[in-house]
């Protein structure tokens, strides 16, 4: 009992001399901080081993298959992905200028720092959901399901139709377009009610929800501006390149083709190459299991594992700043207890670093 | 171990100089590799070209965004371990693929 006691006086010494937020069993602050960050490294090894598993396959494939990397990156677009690489390098500098304003006191800034981080990785999922329902639309999917052809489903649903965008967007952005209803709805109820900073939390998570429709009608927008610009279709551009890439035969004769005249394109092409025939899938042609495109599909399969498994890191991002972002709004920051917003930080900046190595890996093989 | 020496002893703020100075190198380095990108005169080389702006990249998201220059060495060698054991992974996996791709290709293909 006694020394039931004692712990408890001796906590609350803690309390006084260094504040609230020191765990007991921690001599002092920097100790505290210090296990935190050991602890935060240990995790970030963790996972860059759980993502070099990913990168073995994606290097034992790119190995053994080279052709298959050079036909499958034409699908992608480098300029979504550069924006996306630009969105997240940003994102990172206020996430670092966040860590300062925590170490320096400054709690409004860090509010502020981390919202406009969370935004941004908001928009990266938002131009990531533009690009993958183009995909879905195309039937380009992982291997067992890879089915491209140079149609696009045409949208069935009703909001789609009306909105000339793919069904798979709708249902991609139905939660976030919950979520943002929801958000203002209960950030305004907040308000009203006296929870002040409450209401700004959830105003903040609507901020960023907005974020991800920002991402999702710059990038639609941006396709509408390439399938424009292209006479027939966006596809057209990637049969294109496939076809000089493939160094067909007919290859010049092809490309000059598909610029002015679609069948005329389609007859100079059909002229040969296995490799290339998935180009004209579109045209009630089965992809034949003998032609090399059918393992296009592994680069895809690959491709899905690694982006998935990185927006799913960049969403447990959303939730862990939306964490300190709350404390921020609580003034919890100060020279001697920034940990938190340090230790999001560092995994913040994995998530971008990883970025760093896939947007060249798949966007950009040459 | 005063309160007022614990305020200022392990909080090491980055200058906004640094900060802005390193995010501008990354959009240098970004616009860079889309450039260099398919461009027919670095033909064998684009990947290690790529790969190898990455890696500058990487180094400084990791030197200045994550305080890893002024940090701990024990952090330090920790961090730099997982990249050692990915590479143990990698090498290892690729060495031994050599040897199954002749009985892969034995089998046709359905």
């Amino acid at each position: 009992m006694a020394l039931a006691e004692g712990v408890h006086a001796d906590h609350h010494d803690h309390h006084h001399e260094h504040g609230e937020f020191i765990a007991h069993h921690f001599d002092n602050a920097e100790q505290q901080f210090d296990s935190g960050k050991l602890g935060i490294w240990v995790f970030l090894v963790t996972e860059v081993l759980f993502f070099s598993g990913l990168f073995v396959a994606y290097i034992l494939w790119r190995s053994h298959h080279p052709e298959i990397f050079e036909q499958a990156h034409v699908f992608l677009d480098k300029w979504l992905g550069g924006i996306n690489t630009v969105v997240l390098l940003f994102s990172s500098l206020t996430m670092a200028w966040a860590v300062r304003c925590a170490q320096t006191n400054d709690n409004r800034g860090a509010a502020i720092l981390i919202l406009i981080t969370m935004v941004c990785a908001a928009i990266f999922l938002g131009v990531k959901a533009i690009e993958y329902s183009h995909k879905w639309d195309q039937g380009i999917l992982v291997r067992s399901m890879f089915d491209y052809t140079l149609d696009h489903a045409e949208p069935t649903r009703p909001l789609a139709k009306y909105l000339h965008v793919s069904d798979y967007l709708i249902v991609l952005s139905a939660l976030p377009a919950l979520l943002l209803v929801g958000f203002l709805a209960a950030s305004g109820f907040c308000a009203m009610t006296g929870k002040a900073v409450m209401a700004k939390f959830l105003a903040s998570l609507a901020i960023t929800v907005g974020g991800y429709f920002a991402g999702v009608i710059g990038g639609h927008f941006y396709m509408e501006a390439q399938a424009v610009g292209q006479s027939h279709a966006s596809v057209g551009n990637e049969r294109m390149v496939l076809l000089a890439d493939d160094k067909v035969p007919g290859g010049e004769a092809a490309k000059a083709g598909a610029q002015d005249d679609h069948t005329h394109a389609e007859g100079a092409h059909a002229d040969e190459h296995p490799n290339s025939d998935h180009a004209s899938g579109g045209h009630g042609h089965q992809v034949r299991p003998e032609d090399l495109d059918r393992d296009v599909g592994i680069f895809f399969s690959i491709y899905y594992c690694m982006t998935g498994l990185h927006a799913i890191h960049i969403l447990g991002g959303i939730a862990a700043l939306s964490w300190i972002l709350y404390r921020s709004l609580l003034g919890h920051w100060r020279a001697d207890y920034f940990g938190p917003v340090d230790f999001v930080g560092l995994y913040w900046h994995l998530v971008d670093l990883i970025w760093i190595y896939l947007f060249p890996m798949l966007y950009l093989i040459d | 171990m005063s309160g007022k020496h614990d305020h200022d002893s392990f909080a090491h703020p980055v200058s906004l100089k640094l900060l802005f100075g390193v995010f501008g190198a990354l959009i240098v380095l970004t616009i860079l590799t889309v450039v260099t990108a398919g461009q027919p005169t670095l033909r064998p080389f684009g990947t290690y070209i790529a790969m190898a702006i990455a890696s500058a990249k990487a180094f400084l998201v990791v030197a200045f965004f994550m305080h890893m220059w002024w940090e701990k060495g024990f952090n330090v060698v920790l961090f730099f371990s997982s990249f050692l054991f990915a590479g143990l992974l990698i090498g290892f996996t690729l060495l031994d693929s050599e040897h199954y791709q002749n009985a892969i290709e034995l089998f046709p293909r359905e």
